[in-house]
């Protein structure tokens, strides 16, 4: 989403879908995975909304739904492709808003070739590296500037290339912050020019019919039609509709063209920026919208503010002029860059020594949690935290997590209990399978037991980018402790190891900020106050108010510029508990939203180019003529006061380079973008591509999958081969992976817990009664399912819910596999992650786990070293070799 | 006990003479209020499970925590909960709850326990080793990278932002830059 | 006359007949089965505030309900019901053509129900009827509820419960039950499972305006083609004298578990009422017992 509209989070909030026509369901099993948001769409169909969900399986959200449209785990790009098409078809598009808004009119230059001119593959492709040089993207009569996190394509140039693994994540960097073009597009208000965005995008769908939809999909065309029917039919003026999607969109080899095909369509449509509206990305933990923000990400500093790259950001002057734009909010990085600094390295940052930016250590390419894991089988990594996560039965091809785990040095984890990735040495899979022997391994352990929310003080950001202040009850019982107060303390006895040092190594920790007040009995650090260090402080050490006061100076600080406000006047604003029924709809008054507490973002698109709502019944901001400022229900996503008449002067930069009708204030250009010139690895445009691992051909090209996605030859993660080559037949399932209602990810906050191990006790399968009777599999008897990576069994569920379907003429069957079990804990269970490949997303490094293929037969899987003696008879059986699946 | 508690007694006098309802209300009964009312405090809290961010009340007495549920004046989630965060209350004070530290040496067998202060000196030994010993300061090209591959970190997505902010804050002053968390998994 | 039949003549309120003056109004569940998600909160919720315990791990196979039914240790339970059947006009999607020899062929029709079920909470309670100890006793709420300081575990209410929704949890005797958190009630609190239900599908109320909702609902819901709909438990002229938790479903009750046509156990059966007679003659020593007993 950050490519398309500036932001990459969600661009709505969960009340606000009460006030959609439409609600269309894809990508996410809402009423199972977010039940409580789920009472949102409830009211809206108490309204009268329509609400359809599209996934594989007929779930419990399918079960609410008026309409349940079940396709082909892999291929939402094909069916949301069809959409676009149907609408440029049948003009359902809303064209006013299409000509201010989007970059619909803008031309695109002549050395542009698209999949449809390419078979399948965009201009600028580099085979050999498996890279797109995205220079052909770009619009006509201008130069695309770098972009936040896109230097790794210069640096590719200048450094010839190294493969997938020189690939940052640049879909992330512009989580906050769209790309950065500079000079002066040329434009086509007419929309008519060959090479305008509108003909381009009309031209790239122009093969996504209903037939073809059903070709792809398996979605017969009549049902399809129904939904082009019911989605249109509720967008325009008067009406919007709303997409919610979750990590059926973006565990995928194209998760990030999915929802780019998701924003196109709303685009078109007229629905961002709007009451009932919008995009809901639906994140699956407490804060890991916040753990993007305040990145636990390695391409990212806190409010998406790119890491340095080695060559090419040696000075601040350089990293700032790479990659900041001169137009749009990102035009005032240097202010946020050098606020970081200062609250990292405080008095020791000065204008003379570049604010310590030498201190920050450089990126060469990917570094994402799935090199990790290679790196520490191959041995170079060999320190690790694991902190409230499970790699070893959350993360694709968990046997890989457990044998590098198996070479590191040493390992730290954090966690409530003793979870699988803390317990593997000594009864994980592979110690029964006689892989590993314990007493071989040498990696030494710690458990440190971790505190519940209820014993600590502190934020979290929601789905909808909302921060909401928890308080402690009481501190935490023996040695369990918060993790503020494990790395607060370990960085205070490494900086006491290390006091006195003069090696320039010891620089950067001696020098960071980190007096932080304790409280209580343990010493637990303030929360408060690295919330106030993260809001940032003005020269006379005042809390600031808003992002718009920091400097680039020096004078001021602040740890994360989006967040600048929550700690405004001193108050804590994520505490903020207002009652909803004593404010608006909007209730801004109950904690504190980024950014600057809007909770619809882009929301000057609510109103029409001269600043009235497009019609009342859809009325949210509007320009006050009087006032002279922007009024209405949220806070308006743009400058108070800039009227809808403002043009920018000649040379303006930054946020007064934006007109009085530009709604996308991050990007550049002010625009939505239909099509995306700089800043995706993958392309301008989504198109179809078929999973890594798939039974089907790819019908629209010969190109068969993403061509830079990222796949890895390793042993232990061998792929299926290609559709109709022989061997193929072997795995002739498609699985998908997927969470239910009583259990949480991994596992580790449920399968413990007796109340709720007792609603789903035990791991199984979902399968059709046909593919039951097809492979002899009987209803709450055993399977084994096998990819070759590994094999697992689970209980068969045999349900009329899970359903053949009709692709490219042939019946194809799917299985479901709900991923949380492991066998530790309450309630136990094989983990379905065995079975996933790593092949990944190119822009933001996230696993396909939501379509691949697989064998299923009856009975339990072998014990012993009989468990890889079958994947091996599989693969031989397969023909599968380093080679398989690897083709571009 | 009072005679007048008696319910056969009560039962004879009052208008419950079928003895169904008032008269047969045991002291129990009688005396029953809801520990959400004689509890110490109502802290308020976020259900640490999904992103929806439901908002919850945590009753105290005593200093442990004797309840957990919605409040209702989220303008999310309107006092309601999943059955996730409705197990908040075991979640939190449950018997799978572990609070000690654990260590497992080199080739060992079983866990030994650990004193906690001894346990964070040892890691941070340990990180320190190894970041001398991985330390980066140059790539082959002479490009400056000061940092080190030797140490690496996955989570963030279940913790707080402050604790966030701490991690990247430490671990990107000790040059370690593989911090990852769930948002790819 | 019957036990029954005294009661309506005796003015048709259960908590005035059982000798409340100035009592609040009765108050209920109205268990709305339409917009069920099956999310199980209201299991986990109930367990929770009443420290219910966990009853054993078992994967049954009857769709996602692996609770099976109410019990001394399951006071709410979600009922899980597929069926090839059309729910008003939604467009399940799914397309079982039968091939391979299975016994799915050619269905398009599915609709997935999901349904909170609950103890009643019976104008005309047969537990409370035969309970010779007066642990079971009506509340001002107009409620029913074990009393777990007065029960003795002799198990007379169970084979009268016409919903089989009482039962005696192992390792300790007494019989068990939803209170319909009579706790919570005494201060304003709405009950656990209520207050959890994400869709508001339990909904806690003033029984009579519950009524007057659930009829609209079934009125609106028929109007949008969902012909099936109907309440269930409603009417104070069924054999129980209407519940105080009643429910709107959407097929059958059998389908749900529920009978069809539940009738008091102690009306009209002379051998009953013998029995309730007895169990009367033997409260007020049972109950001196008890309370003497525990004299602290």
């Amino acid at each position: 989403m950050g490519t398309s509209f500036g932001r990459g989070g969600a661009t709505t909030f969960q009340q606000d879908l009460q006030n959609s026509d439409c609600i269309v369901i894809e990508g996410s099993n809402m009423a199972e995975c977010h039940p409580v948001g789920f009472q949102w769409v409830m009211e809206a169909k108490a309204r009268g909304a329509t609400v359809i969900h599209v996934d594989p399986r007929y779930t419990r959200t399918s079960a609410l739904a008026d309409v349940h449209v079940p396709l082909r785990a892999g291929t939402d790009i094909a069916f949301l492709g069809g959409i676009i098409n149907y609408v440029f078809e049948h003009e359902k598009y809303f064209r006013e808003y299409l000509v201010s808004y989007t970059n619909a009119t803008t031309i695109i230059n002549d050395r542009y070739l698209d999949t449809e001119d390419l078979d399948g593959v965009f201009s600028g492709l580099d085979r050999e590296n498996r890279t797109y040089d995205f220079h052909t993207w770009q619009y006509e009569g201008m130069e695309v500037q770098a972009a936040s996190g896109q230097r790794d394509e210069q640096y590719q140039d200048r450094a010839g290339g190294g493969g997938t693994v020189r690939h940052a994540a640049r879909g992330e960097s512009h989580g906050s912050g769209g790309a950065a073009i500079s000079g002066d597009p040329e434009h086509d208000p007419e929309m008519l020019h060959t090479r305008c965005v509108f003909q381009v995008v009309k031209r790239h769908f122009a093969r996504y019919t209903p037939a073809v939809v059903e070709e792809i999909c398996g979605v017969p065309q009549d049902l399809f039609l129904k939904v082009c029917e019911a989605v249109t039919s509720n967008s325009g003026r008067d009406r919007t509709t709303a997409f919610v999607y979750a990590v059926g969109w973006t565990q995928h080899t194209v998760g990030v063209q999915y929802i780019r095909t998701a924003a196109i369509l709303q685009l078109l449509l007229g629905n961002i920026g709007r009451p009932g509206g919008g995009i809901m990305a639906l994140r699956g933990h407490a804060s890991i919208q916040g753990s993007t923000d305040i990145p636990t990400l390695f391409n990212l500093l806190p409010g998406y503010i790119p890491m340095p790259h080695a060559h090419e950001h040696e000075s601040l002057d350089a990293f700032i002029e790479a990659d900041a734009p001169d137009k749009g909010y990102w035009g005032n990085m240097r202010a946020y860059t050098v606020s970081l600094l200062k609250a990292w390295w405080g008095a020791s940052a000065t204008d003379e020594n570049d604010f310590c930016f030498d201190y920050l250590p450089r990126l060469t390419g990917s570094h994402s949690t799935y090199e990790t894991v290679l790196a520490q089988m191959d041995g170079s990594c060999k320190g690790y935290f694991i902190v409230g996560e499970n790699p070893a039965v959350g993360s694709a091809n968990a046997r890989m997590q457990r044998l590098g785990m198996a070479k590191l040095d040493w390992l730290v984890v954090r966690d409530f209990s003793l979870i699988e990735s803390a317990t593997w040495w000594k009864d994980g899979p592979e110690i029964e399978s006689g892989e590993l022997r314990t007493e071989d391994i040498p990696t030494e352990v710690f458990f440190f037991p971790a505190a519940a929310h209820t014993e600590k003080n502190g934020s979290f950001t929601n789905t909808q980018r909302m921060l909401q202040w928890h308080f402690m009850a009481h501190e935490p019982e023996g040695a369990a402790r918060s993790d503020l107060w494990f790395y607060y303390h370990l960085g205070r006895i490494i900086r006491q190891k290390l006091a006195g040092s003069a090696d320039p190594m010891d620089r950067p920790v001696l020098d960071l900020t980190w007096d932080y007040p304790t409280e209580g009995s343990i010493e637990e650090p303030s929360a408060e106050a690295v919330l106030a260090e993260i809001n940032g402080w003005d020269p006379e050490g005042r809390p600031l108010a808003s992002y718009q006061q920091l400097k680039d100076d020096g004078s001021t600080s602040c740890g994360c510029w989006i967040y600048c406000g929550v700690y405004a006047d001193g108050v804590n604003q994520a505490a903020r508990r207002k009652p909803w029924h004593e404010q608006n709809w909007v209730a801004n008054e109950w904690g504190w939203a980024w950014p600057a507490n809007r909770r619809i973002l882009y929301n000057r698109a609510s109103a029409d180019p001269d600043g009235k709502p497009w019609s009342e019944r859809k009325a949210l901001v509007w320009w006050d003529e009087e006032k002279a400022e922007w009024a209405g229900h949220d806070i308006a996503d743009f400058s108070s006061t800039k009227p809808p008449g403002y043009r920018p002067p000649e040379g303006a930069t930054a946020e007064d380079a934006i007109s009085g009708t530009d709604p996308f204030v991050m990007q550049p250009d002010g625009k939505g973008w239909l099509f995306v010139p700089s800043g995706l690895t993958d392309g301008p445009l989504p198109t179809h591509y078929e999973p890594q691992d798939s039974p089907f051909r790819n019908p629209l090209y010969r190109q068969q999958r993403n061509p830079v996605r990222q796949v890895f030859k390793r042993k232990e993660n061998r792929y299926h081969p290609d559709p109709e080559s022989p061997g193929s037949d072997v795995f002739p399932y498609v699985v998908t992976t997927y969470r239910l209602t009583e259990h949480h990810t991994a596992g580790g906050m449920t399968r413990w817990l007796p109340y709720l191990s007792e609603l789903q006790p035990e791991f199984f399968c979902e399968v059709s009664p046909e593919l039951a009777a097809e492979r002899g599999l009987e209803h709450m008897g055993w399977a084994t399912v096998v990819t070759a990576r590994n094999v697992i069994e689970a209980r068969v569920m045999v349900t009329e819910r899970m359903t053949p379907l009709t692709v490219q003429g042939r019946t194809v069957h799917q299985i479901g596999l709900p991923y949380h079990w492991g066998p530790n804990g309450y309630s136990t269970g094989d983990a379905a992650n065995e079975l996933v490949g790593l092949s990944l997303d190119p822009n933001v490094h996230i696993q396909e786990a939501k379509a691949f293929t697989a064998d299923i037969r009856p009975g339990r899987r072998p014990r012993g070293p009989g468990r890889g003696a079958l994947v091996e008879e599989y693969q031989r059986r397969a023909g599968i070799g380093e080679e398989t699946g690897m083709a571009i | 006990m009072a005679l007048d508690r008696w319910p056969v007694l009560r039962q004879l006098r009052g208008e419950d003479r079928l003895g169904r309802g008032a008269a047969v209300k045991s002291e129990r009964s009688e005396g029953l209020t809801p520990r959400t009312s004689s509890a110490d405090e109502v802290v308020k809290s976020i259900c640490p499970y999904c992103a929806v961010g439901c908002a919850q009340n945590v009753y105290v007495k005593d200093g442990r925590v004797v309840h957990i549920e919605g409040d209702p004046d989220s303008p999310v989630s309107r006092g309601r909960l999943c059955p996730k965060g409705s197990a908040s209350l075991q979640l939190t004070t449950g018997e799978a709850r572990l609070h000690k530290v654990l260590y497992r040496r080199p080739h060992g067998t079983d866990w030994e326990e650990l004193e906690l202060d001894r346990a964070m000196d040892m890691v941070a030994d340990r990180v320190l080793k190894t970041r001398s010993e991985t330390f980066e300061w140059e790539d082959g090209e002479g490009a400056r990278l000061r940092r080190t591959l030797g140490i690496a970190s996955l989570g963030g997505a279940t913790l707080d932002n402050e604790e966030n902010y701490l991690m990247k804050k430490l671990y990107t002053a000790l040059g370690a830059i593989q911090i990852e968390n769930q948002a790819r998994i | 006359m019957t036990l029954t039949e005294l009661l309506r003549t005796a003015g048709g309120d259960p908590a005035t007949n059982a000798g409340y003056r100035d009592h609040p109004p009765r108050m209920g569940f109205f268990t709305d089965t339409s917009v069920c998600i099956g999310c199980k909160a209201c299991e986990v919720a109930c367990k929770e505030w009443n420290h219910v315990p966990e009853d054993g791990l078992e994967l049954t196979g009857m769709s996602y309900d692996n609770t099976q039914g109410l019990g001394a240790d399951t006071w709410r339970h979600v009922a899980f019901i597929e069926q090839r059947k059309q729910l008003g006009s939604q467009e399940p999607g799914v397309f079982h053509d039968g091939r391979n020899g299975s016994t799915a062929g050619g269905s398009s029709q599915l609709r997935w129900l999901m349904a909170s079920d609950v103890c009643k909470h019976c104008t005309e309670a047969a537990c409370l009827d035969v309970c010779p100890t007066g642990s079971l006793f009506r509340t001002e709420f107009g409620t029913v509820v074990v009393q777990e300081d007065i029960c003795n575990g002799c198990g007379y209410c169970i084979p009268a419960c016409p919903y089989g929704v009482i039962d005696q949890r192992k390792g300790d005797g007494r019989a068990w039950k939803c209170t319909l958190c009579y706790d919570r009630l005494s201060v304003g609190m709405e009950p656990a499972c209520a207050q959890a239900c994400p869709t508001d599908s339990i909904q806690f109320g003033v029984l009579d305006e519950l009524r007057q909702r659930a009829a609209a609902r079934v009125g609106q819901l028929r109007d949008a083609g969902v012909a099936d709909a109907r309440l269930y438990g409603h009417d104070p002229d069924d054999g129980v004298g209407g519940d105080g938790a009643f429910f709107l479903l959407l097929d059958e009750p059998e389908v749900y578990g529920l009978p069809p046509d539940p009738v008091v156990t102690t009306r009209d059966l002379p051998a009953m009422w013998r029995h309730a007679a007895i169990a009367a003659a033997s409260l007020a020593a049972g109950v001196a017992a008890t309370f003497l007993g525990r004299r602290p």
